[in-house]
């Protein structure tokens, strides 16, 4: 079925940010990803889907070198941000985090005040020369999480005592603080309500604006209201990328078409 | 329900227990009748414990004392007349014993309390040995006091001592060839007059150890200085060891056979007697890097060693029961390795790390056996100098002193390891409660 399978080139306006070309990973002897090749665009939102464990979240994983923290996992094949190959022995995965920044399935807050937590990027990245510029930076990453207006008389609490869709905001607005130029978002709803859904649903389309957003999610409605590209994963292959409209209207492959239907996954 | 085969289960009421679930219920029953006679046996055992050191001990902390004026008679103590310390100190407490003994026997003479069946030989034998020492180390530091009357408090020898907390009673003196009971008959008409008083005993605490023939001066300064400083030794040794070995193994190192194989060896180590540790600092502190006997600084380096994988598994304990998202959050955020780790790992798991350094020192606090071995059982009469100096001076330590003080012969010194106990207990209970304050208080909630 391989021959079937079809990566969407349509023309865009958009420049391309990552471009991942044959990427394979290994997890020990397990063969977790199978030659991927997937174009990210710029201010575009993608969407990763498919069933539990096919490797959506490892892909994703591989885009900023979270996995280099897992001993047995092994990358191999092309990533390229902005031509510049980030599995490069030249490249510190420190600086790569900070141009692509990621936000995790559980919200995962310090346990600091949530000032502390949404200037800690800047700090240790010394984007800030001082107190003032660093409230600044705060504050913006705040509005931009749509969280400001909440926790503007509050910013010494504890960011662990907001509620779950609060603190995912906030994780968000850690993640935009360091100004980074990708932001993965790996299943950001998953533990959230209908209603925080939709703010983060709302939040990420406003992210669009600055930021290419790579969004792995388990919900297909989910994709469909936030992506413009999606790639479909099925054990570890990647089956289908497009347009969004296309993957969910017309899909060319017919795993994708019995995944959106709900016949597997 | 169709097939004929299928045995139709009878219908059953809930209002009847059924068999099994009786059965159940029984063994459930019985299951925390264990439990609760184990916490029973616990329980009374430790109440046996206190109960027994309390009532054994307690004593210790009261003394009993005899003041009278003495006049101290510059013939005898200063037969040069020139008040030079240096030539004084050539009177020995031989030369001031007699004194004493006339003191006393005037002022009994003066107070008109009759000396019934007590030669003066007997009457100096009231006094502890310890008493002509304390006045000869007074007019030694102020020689201008000789030839006043100054009124002395001195200790009362052992067995009057006995006799006012009861260990030593008139019909046991009939027995007993250190005392008679004409002695004790005496202590009591000047126990009346005011002479003899028993209050509580700061010199217990704060005095050096005695010899086997005076219990009654026996103190435990110089053992909880040696203690004090030996923890002081383990605290600055093996805290910053202990918590950067747990932290290269926990966060840093490959997982491979020789990391696998340290960590074997990390556990086996908390296992190892503690006399085997006393070994190894013999051989190689003392015999081999030539560091003093009976040293705090061999002590604590002994201590160390045994406290350290105590330390390192509680650390990678506690490393490891931080959630390991809040390392990918602060990777995840372009934090390096070691940014995440000690902005956001370590002082989560700083509760744990030290509550796990208070319970080792605790444990170090009450080793006996590894001392023995490096020379910490010596009879210490000098107080060691303030540190640095004082971890090379020799001294003794709390455990020791109870190990010491229970091979002496002298009943008294019963009391005084029992009262030793009681310190021991005490420091421990210190020890522990701060654990547990240092714990509510950095504890914090994700």
């Amino acid at each position: 079925m391989n021959d079937m399978r079809l990566v969407e080139r349509a023309v865009d306006d958009k420049e391309l940010k990552i471009a991942a070309d044959g990427v394979d990973v290994f997890y020990g002897d397990t063969h977790a990803i199978k030659a991927v090749d997937v174009n990210i665009l710029d201010k575009t939102v993608t969407a990763f889907i498919g069933p539990s464990g096919c490797g959506k979240s490892t892909f994703l994983r591989c885009l900023n070198r979270m996995n280099d923290t897992i001993d047995v996992c092994r990358v191999t094949g092309n990533i390229l941000l902005d031509g510049e190959d980030i599995y490069h022995p030249k490249v510190d995965p420190v600086q790569l985090r900070a141009k692509v920044g990621m936000v995790f399935q559980k919200p995962n807050p310090f346990p600091k005040s949530i000032y502390d937590n949404v200037s800690y990027g800047p700090r240790i990245h010394g984007l800030a020369r001082n107190k003032s510029e660093l409230d600044e930076i705060v504050e913006k990453s705040l509005r931009r999480a749509a969280l400001w207006d909440e926790v503007k008389d509050r910013l010494t609490a504890p960011g662990t005592g907001l509620s779950g869709g609060q603190q995912q905001r906030l994780c968000i607005a850690r993640a935009v603080a360091t100004s980074p130029e990708v932001l993965l978002m790996d299943e950001p709803c998953s533990a959230l309500d209908p209603i925080a859904t939709a703010q983060v649903e709302e939040l990420i389309d406003e992210l669009r604006e600055r930021f290419s957003v790579v969004i792995v999610t388990h919900s297909m409605q989910q994709a469909a209201r936030v992506s413009q590209k999606t790639a479909f994963f099925h054990l570890g292959e990647l089956v289908e990328f497009g347009d969004t409209s296309q993957i969910f209207t017309n899909p060319k492959d017919p795993r994708t078409e019995s995944y959106i239907t709900g016949r597997i996954g | 329900m169709t097939d004929a085969s299928t045995p139709v289960p009878p219908k059953s009421s809930l209002y009847a227990t059924s068999d099994r679930v009786k059965r159940r219920n029984r063994s459930e029953t019985r299951f925390r009748a264990y439990g609760f006679a184990a916490i029973t046996v616990g329980v009374l055992a430790l109440i046996l414990l206190v109960i027994s050191i309390v009532s054994n001990g307690a004593s210790a902390f009261r003394q009993t004392y005899i003041t009278i004026p003495v006049e101290l008679t510059e013939a005898r103590l200063d037969p040069a007349g020139n008040r030079d310390p240096a030539e004084m100190a050539r009177v020995t407490t031989f030369g001031y014993a007699p004194l004493l003994a006339q003191a006393l026997q005037q002022h009994l003479q003066g107070q008109g309390i009759s000396m019934e069946g007590v030669t003066p030989r007997d009457l100096m034998a009231m006094i502890s040995q310890e008493a002509p020492a304390q006045v000869r180390a007074l007019v030694l530091a102020n020689p201008e006091i000789v030839g006043q009357t100054v009124t002395m408090e001195m200790l009362a020898g052992g067995r009057i001592d006995g006799y006012f907390k009861g260990r030593v009673t008139l019909e046991s003196a009939e027995r007993d060839s250190n005392v008679s009971p004409a002695q004790l008959l005496l202590a009591e008409r000047m126990a009346e007059a005011g002479l003899i008083e028993t209050r509580f005993n700061w010199a217990f605490i704060t005095g050096p150890d005695a010899s086997d023939q005076r219990p009654e001066a026996a103190g435990l300064g110089i053992a909880i200085l040696g203690s004090f400083y030996m923890m002081i030794v383990v605290l600055v040794l093996a805290l910053p060891i202990g918590v950067a070995a747990s932290i290269y193994l926990e966060e840093f190192a490959p997982q491979n056979r020789f990391t696998d194989a340290i960590e074997v060896n990390i556990s086996n180590l908390a296992a190892v007697p503690s006399i085997v540790f006393g070994i190894l600092g013999l051989a190689i502190f003392i015999n081999f890097a030539g560091l003093p006997q009976s040293a705090p600084i061999v002590g604590g380096l002994v201590l160390t060693l045994m406290t350290l994988p105590t330390i390192i598994i509680a650390t990678r304990a506690s490393l490891r029961a931080v959630p390991p998202s809040i390392r990918d959050a602060a990777l995840g955020l372009g934090a390096s390795k070691m940014q995440s780790v000690f902005h956001h790992v370590l002082p989560l798991a700083a509760p744990g790390i030290l509550t796990g350094t208070i319970i080792g020192l605790a444990q170090a606090l009450g080793e006996t056996a590894p001392l023995l071995l490096i020379g910490m059982v010596a009879f210490v009469r000098e107080f060691p100098d303030a540190p640095p100096e004082g971890f090379f001076d020799p001294t003794s330590a709390l455990p020791v002193q109870v190990y010491n003080w229970t091979q002496r012969s002298d009943p008294a010194f019963v009391e005084r390891a029992s009262g030793a106990t009681i310190v021991l207990l005490v420091f421990l209970l210190f020890m522990n409660a701060m654990a547990v304050i240092l714990r509510r208080r950095f504890e914090r909630r994700w």
